[in-house]
């Protein structure tokens, strides 16, 4: 991969990527949206989305209880079964990252934090990354930070991109996950370079949104990215992971988003290394229709925890 | 890998007799000639018997129709015309898994495109053309100078017409033949494939459940005879084919000197022209959507892919590795994106065709894919290195066989596209809007589609150039095939 070292390049390698055409991205992500995931494919599909699941509260209204409780459900998402797994990660605020550290420590699941001014980015950059070296000191494993699509949508590329790759450095073994907010990029166009310009700064995930705008997450916008880490692999052979978030409630919904990984950036994305849900509601919809494949019965909301 | 289970659609929901009749005057009836086995081409079992209609049986069908012509149709006004055509479209979205089932066992191709595909276009050609039925007065035409029922208003209908149909899409054929006849207040006799009657018998039924007065619709089944007995019989007045282009000069031959209006809907070879600054993920798309689609058994296939030299080698990557995704296998699994070769023997010039290419010296290849041991399988192929001279870049092969060429220029493109004696459809795949333009009004193709492909709607009109053939279906074009104008 060439290295971009100033800002007439980066721009002009963004502008150089191929163009996406809107309508046939849709079509294709409708149309994938088409497969039909049955019996030991949907069980299967079921427990790797559970792996995947970031378990995700980011209220104003955030308490460490809260984090607790929610913590709690990621080691056990189904008390009255053990072979349910467990979610990757938990996604709290920076101020509640040592709460669930504390509560998630042994367990394997990770803790991920929003950071740098998340959901607006706007703040000044040291703002941003005393925001994300308070998340890493207390223990984030993971950093979702967010790009500042100002500076993004009036072209000042080297600003985003120096911005990612401070946050970077910051995050020492942390990893680094990009929210591209693609609800205010608008194009498709938009969101293959901001993808880009992600990863070549650093990005470990790149990430759709932040939860707080319409549309969050969305199918074509997750087939674009996808698209994006299968050409940066084949490019620069770093494997980089996508996180669809905001939106996705059901297990039909998130079996839709696996068929993508698997026909799109292929299996070796299918993987809470690679792939990761950015959701809370969806997690007891996923355990109700585990159980419903189970027994043949579904079992009513009461049974599932409220968290 | 995430493997995903089988997930078949049921066959309850059709109801497929031993044996089917012809459809003359409202009434099934026994036909003359030797009757003949429909197959399901992925299993190879045998679905019904089918009644051949021989020379009495079409005399007698066309007779129907020409009654039903003047007693019934032809002096109906055109708002009730449009009742039992807006009426036929109900039923059809109503029945329509049914028919998509149907249509699957018949013809071999998946389950997710007769259902996403072939019955959402087939209700929406009823609809389309229900809505011209009574508004023939507006359609841009010379209006009728004296009576008819319409106030002498309308232009008027031509009279039987005999239509003869391909086995790729059963049913959307019959609806594009059909819908617009009877808006116009002609009857018809149609004929539809040896391999793939079914659809349209059980649109006979439909058209009895929708009231329809007998004779207006007559299927008759059989093979080349009968369809020649068809068009050749003195008392149609109107005949429309849909097939090969041998055929269809066949039937030119026939018709010649008659009086006979003619409509041919005949082969293809398009040029699927990428340029460098196409949205490749897109048009990576496209390619397959345009060769693989229903197989390639479409006569507005993108056979021919033409690649700008300076984005081939990426491309061909990025579509060989598209390619290794593509599931073959049961037309019924929903999940299945290329079903079941249509019949043994278009297998074999498949086979045949792709065997020459190789001994053209243009090099194949297929992915890895297991195909089933009984029934009509291809895999998706590819070819590179070929050369215009080469037949599978100029004879149409009719299945999923993509033969790749490049160019270097703009007017380079055009003129290999534009250099096979078929002219049906074309692809350009750029960002560039002017570049689209610029390639459409060169382009001798009767649909030329700019960053897709396949893409169709009743309200477009369609067909050929040259070897292609002539007339148009679909839209306002439509109707003047219909009509004595």
């Amino acid at each position: 991969m060439e290295t971009l070292t100033d800002a007439a390049s980066l721009g002009a390698f963004l502008h150089g990527l191929p163009g996406v055409d809107q309508v046939g991205a849709d079509e294709r992500a409708a149309r994938l949206a088409t497969r039909s995931i049955k019996t030991t494919a949907k069980a299967r599909a079921i427990d790797l989305a559970i792996s995947m699941v970031d378990l995700t509260t980011l209220e104003g209204a955030d308490t460490r209880g809260k984090v607790r409780a929610l913590c709690a459900k990621a080691v056990h998402p189904d008390p009255g079964d053990p072979s349910v797994p467990k979610v990757a990660a938990v996604c709290v605020y920076s101020d509640l990252v040592a709460e669930a550290v504390a509560q998630l420590k042994g367990t394997g699941v990770g803790v991920a934090s929003v950071a740098t001014a998340f959901p607006s980015g706007r703040a000044p950059l040291e703002a941003k990354l005393a925001d994300t070296r308070r998340a890493v000191t207390d223990g984030a494993t993971e950093i979702d930070m967010v790009i500042d699509r100002g500076a993004f949508l009036a072209g000042d590329y080297q600003k985003v991109y120096d911005e990612i790759a401070a946050v970077k450095a910051a995050c020492e073994q942390a990893h680094l996950k990009v929210i591209l907010e693609t609800g205010e990029l608008m194009t498709y166009d938009n969101v293959r370079r901001a993808g880009w310009l992600a990863m070549l700064a650093g990005a470990d995930f790149i990430k759709t949104s932040t939860g707080k705008v319409a549309p969050a997450a969305t199918l074509p916008v997750t087939l674009i990215m996808l698209e994006a880490v299968r050409d940066f692999r084949a490019r620069t052979g770093r494997q980089v992971g996508v996180k669809p978030a905001g939106g996705i409630r059901t297990t039909k919904d998130a079996i839709k988003y696996l068929v993508l990984v698997n026909e799109t950036a292929g299996p070796d994305w299918l993987h809470a290394d690679h792939f990761r849900l950015g959701a809370s509601s969806l997690v007891n919809d996923l355990l109700m229709q585990r159980r419903k494949l189970a027994t043949g019965v579904y079992a009513g909301p009461d049974y599932f925890t409220l968290d | 890998m995430f493997e995903y289970a089988p997930a078949p659609e049921s066959r309850d929901i059709v109801d497929i007799k031993p044996s089917y009749g012809l459809f003359i005057n409202g009434e099934f009836v026994d036909g003359h000639g030797e009757s003949f086995k429909s197959i399901n081409p992925a299993s190879e079992e045998t679905l019904a018997e089918i009644a051949c209609a021989a020379p009495q049986d079409v005399d007698r069908a066309v007779h129907a129709a020409r009654q039903a012509y003047d007693a019934v149709w032809s002096g109906l006004p055109g708002r009730e015309r449009a009742k039992y055509l807006f009426r036929i479209a109900r039923i059809i979205q109503e029945r329509s898994r049914e028919l998509a089932v149907l249509e699957s066992i018949d013809n071999g191709k998946p389950i997710r495109e007769s259902r996403d595909v072939d019955l959402p276009l087939v209700a929406a050609h009823f609809f389309y053309y229900a809505g011209w039925a009574d508004k023939l007065a507006y359609a841009g035409f010379r209006r009728s100078p004296t009576d008819g029922a319409g106030g002498g208003a309308d232009p008027r209908p031509i009279g039987v017409a005999g239509q003869v149909i391909p086995w790729n899409f059963p049913l959307l054929m019959l609806a594009w033949k059909i819908a617009p006849a009877l808006a116009c207040g002609n009857t018809v006799v149609l004929k539809p494939a040896e391999t793939t009657p079914l659809t349209a018998l059980a649109f006979a039924d439909i058209c009895r459940q929708a009231d329809l007065p007998p004779g207006v619709v007559n299927i008759i089944t059989g093979a080349g005879e009968t369809g020649q007995a068809l068009v050749a019989h003195p008392d149609v007045d109107k005949v429309a084919f849909t097939g090969s282009t041998d055929v269809g000069r066949q039937i030119a031959r026939s018709v010649a000197r008659t009086g006979k209006r003619l409509t041919l809907e005949l082969g293809g070879k398009a040029a699927n022209v990428i340029f460098d600054d196409a949205p490749l993920d897109q048009a990576i798309e496209g390619i397959v959507n345009g060769i693989f689609f229903n197989q390639g058994h479409v006569c507005c296939a993108g056979s021919r892919l033409l690649v700008q030299e300076s984005v081939a080698e990426e491309l061909l990557g990025r579509l060989k590795s598209r390619m290794a995704t593509l599931r073959i296998g049961d037309p019924l699994d929903k999940n299945t994106d290329i079903g079941a070769i249509n019949s043994a023997a278009q297998l074999e010039k498949i086979r045949m065709l792709s065997e020459i290419g190789e001994r053209e010296g243009a090099a194949r290849w297929s992915p890895p894919c297991e195909l089933p041991s009984r029934g009509f399988w291809f895999a998706p192929t590819l070819f590179t290195d070929v050369a215009q001279s080469h037949r599978i870049a100029r004879e149409e092969i009719f299945g999923p066989v993509l033969s790749v060429l490049t160019f270097r220029t703009p007017a380079e493109a055009v003129e290999k596209a534009n250099n096979t004696p078929y002219g049906l459809s074309a692809g350009v795949w750029t960002e560039k809007g002017s570049r689209i333009l610029w390639m459409a009004e060169r382009l001798r193709a009767g649909v030329v589609w700019a960053n897709t492909f396949n893409k169709f709607d009743p309200a477009a009109p369609f067909g050929g150039y040259k070897e292609s053939g002539f007339g148009r279906e679909g839209g306002r074009h439509g109707l003047a095939a219909y009509l004595d104008v």
